[in-house]
């Protein structure tokens, strides 16, 4: 006997996603889902996200980690309220995962919700967490070939940030050529230029996610 | 790497599906898989091997239709299919398009043996 199922693989994480998704807009929180490579700067971009709307915005950190509460430890000494997710092998954060380090975040207070995952350019891009928007950042150092390699999270993502780019003189990276390949992946993306850890290229970058979470109030 | 999640969520549903409908055994499964996901057809196929050995499952066969990424141009309005780096309409060259499929991942249908 033949059963027609016609049922999303994903069901249950993109219901759960829907529902953190409303919830966040009931409480006009502006949540950005970070994707990167381990050692791609997701965790100083974030500081100096942090540091660049802290002012205008009440903003909470959730960490999505293997192991560990390094990330959550940094953010937490700036003031700002972390969470810190072990997934304990998994090589992705699920909409459950989210649901779950919400319940200590007071939504009604906060602006901004950036989720940082765990540090993988292919698992991510396949589960919705219910975000507003997903951003991918990518490290001089990692090479100019990535959106070749790892085309899927260059789609997903609303902005690139291309970080380290202080380090441009001492790596072989061709601009044009990732600049190029990113456009034919994903033509409506901007790319931010940055290095996280001299502020160089912060303030555009911030001004973009400022805008929308401006939106979402 | 995750393709181990995905099939458990297939798994699952499969077995949920079969058991209501009071089958004894599943024969066949097909699942339709975009090309523009992150999910690969051995590490699917490897991964059900492994998950389904002593459950209901065991020994079906799996069928995957990779299915091939197409788009809609949101000015010239035209339809076509590319590849997975190639977005821009492939007619007017607009970089305004709409994925239209290739993001597919889907349990389509399963077979199913009822007792005798």
């Amino acid at each position: 006997m033949q059963i027609n199922l016609e049922q999303p693989i994903l069901a249950k994480n993109d219901a759960l996603a829907q529902e953190n998704r409303a919830l966040f807009a009931e409480k006009h929180v502006f949540v950005l889902n970070i994707l990167a490579s381990p050692g791609s700067g997701k965790t100083s971009t974030i500081l100096a996200t942090i540091e660049a709307l802290r002012d205008e915005f009440n903003i909470a950190v959730i960490e999505g980690d293997i192991a560990s509460s390094v990330d959550s430890e940094k953010i937490k000494a700036q003031g700002i309220a972390a969470v810190q997710i072990n997934t304990g092998g998994a090589c992705h954060l699920e909409s459950n995962m989210i649901r779950k380090a919400l319940d200590v975040l007071d939504l009604d207070a906060l602006d901004l919700i950036l989720l940082e995952n765990v540090g993988n350019l292919v698992c991510p891009t396949d589960f919705d967490l219910g975000e507003n928007a997903k951003v991918m950042i990518l490290s001089v150092p990692e090479g100019d070939d990535k959106p070749l390699k790892y085309p899927g999270v260059f789609q997903v993502a609303e902005a690139v940030v291309l970080n380290k780019v202080d380090t441009m003189p001492v790596f072989n990276f061709n601009e044009e050529a990732f600049t190029e390949a990113v456009r034919q992946l994903n033509p409506q993306a901007p790319i931010f230029r940055m290095a996280a850890t001299t502020g160089e290229g912060v303030d555009e970058w911030a001004e973009w996610l400022a805008e929308k979470i401006r939106a979402v109030q | 790497m995750h393709e181990l999640g995905l099939m458990t969520g297939v798994m699952s549903s499969v077995t949920e599906a079969a058991r209501n409908a009071g089958a004894v055994r599943v024969t066949d499964i097909t699942l339709s898989v975009g090309e523009m996901t992150e999910a690969i057809q051995d590490a699917l196929e490897f991964a059900f091997e492994a998950l389904s050995e002593g459950t209901m499952c065991e020994g079906a066969k799996l069928h995957i239709n990779m299915v091939r990424p197409k788009s809609r141009c949101q000015e010239c309005g035209a339809e076509y299919e590319h590849d997975r780096f190639h977005m821009t309409c492939a007619e007017c060259g607009s970089p305004f398009t709409e994925l239209i499929a290739g993001k597919e991942m889907q349990i389509d249908s399963i077979e199913v043996d009822l007792p005798d």
